[in-house]
């Protein structure tokens, strides 16, 4: 446990230094900015996020159709995405990025509906912050609101059957699928833009320095607050939690309702 | 260990995770540096010119951080709303059980 803490210890010096040694000059991590994909690239991403959005809407009307506390959960969870997306908060390679907060949705009500709800977000910001743009918003709807909540809700449920302990699995899936989201915003960039030189990998890893590593601080924030709020779920919102099928079977008879204690 | 003090610490250290750079850093402008994404494209691209304008923009950095504290508040609203319903509803179910 000590030699744990000591390596943990170690590895965050060893990536402060690195950070700064590699990037020592501000820079920008967020959504891509309106105009800032070649039309055929904002096009393209456009109609691969169409489906993703019809197939969320679906989902979301048959998850909330028979019940109002699951309607309000969905809120909550939308909500969640919403705050956390408005918090540009300072990190290591001295720039601001903002969080998703989509993982906790996916992790509750699986990836498409957070599609739905990320997009939602993500057009509240184009249109009255100038924050991503609408000409980007299927390439940033891909990135944060497609490729986020399907890593989380797979890595949630791959280390569920794992048997990893809960809070992990749900610090891990929030923290990856937030990082991913940047990662993938890389690529994207980097599709539209190949190095002249390293080509489409060349330019991917510059940008992948740039977003990626700013992320990283932020996506662990992310994980924590996702497991915080989770606790807070599992403390009081058993019964929506169950009939999501967010526990494992195995899981839920040990924190069935006849406990009267609350363990988180 | 109780609830309150799990969620204590984890809000501890994502208070740490966001203020630590302030304070290692503290040389670093934290800009939102929206502008230097063009620089970066434009050296792997100088010609690119980007093709859409955004349809409005806040006139003001004040008004633009007035939009996203109503962002936030509004999220948070909801989220400490929904909270603080489904705790007031657990807690009447377990008055009326015991």
């Amino acid at each position: 446990m000590k030699r744990n803490t000591v390596k943990l210890i170690l590895l965050s010096i060893g990536y402060l230094a690195m950070v700064y040694l590699i990037w020592p000059d501000n820079v920008y991590a967020m959504h891509i900015m309106e105009g800032f994909l070649p039309f055929n690239w904002a096009a393209f991403w456009m109609a691969v996020m169409l489906p993703f959005v019809i197939w969320g809407m679906r989902s979301i009307r048959k998850t909330v159709s028979d019940s109002a506390s699951l309607k309000m959960l969905l809120a909550m969870a939308g909500a969640f995405a919403f705050v956390l997306s408005a918090m540009k908060i300072p990190s290591v390679t001295g720039s601001c990025s903002h969080p998703t907060g989509v993982g906790l949705g996916a992790i509750l009500f699986g990836p498409t509906p957070m599609t739905v709800l990320g997009m939602i977000v993500l057009i509240f910001q184009a249109l009255l912050l100038a924050h991503g743009g609408l000409t980007t918003l299927g390439a940033n709807t891909f990135s944060m609101a497609i490729v986020g909540p399907f890593v989380s809700y797979g890595i949630y449920k791959g280390l569920q059957k794992l048997r990893a302990p809960r809070w992990l699995s749900i610090f891990l899936a929030a923290t990856l699928g937030d990082l991913m989201t940047y990662v993938t915003t890389s690529f994207q960039l980097a599709l539209a833009f190949p190095d002249p030189s390293g080509g489409v990998w060349g330019s991917a890893l510059k940008f992948m320095g740039i977003f990626a590593f700013t992320q990283v601080p932020l996506a662990i924030s992310e994980g924590l607050l996702t497991v915080m709020v989770f606790n807070l779920l599992v403390a009081y919102s058993r019964n929506e939690l169950i009939a999501l099928s967010v526990f494992r079977a195995d899981e839920w008879q040990k924190i069935s309702p006849s406990k009267t204690e609350v363990k988180a | 260990m109780k609830l309150v003090w799990k969620n204590v610490i984890l809000g501890i250290l994502v208070i740490g995770l966001a203020f630590g750079p302030l304070v290692f850093a503290h040389n670093a402008k934290f800009a939102g540096a929206d502008d230097q994404a063009g620089e970066a494209i434009s050296t792997i691209d100088a010609n690119y010119q980007p093709w859409f304008k955004p349809l409005w923009e806040p006139p003001s950095g004040e008004i633009e951080s007035f939009l996203f504290a109503l962002q936030a508040a509004l999220g948070s609203g909801m989220v400490f709303y929904y909270l603080g319903y489904v705790k007031g509803k657990h807690t009447a179910a377990k008055a009326k059980k015991g």
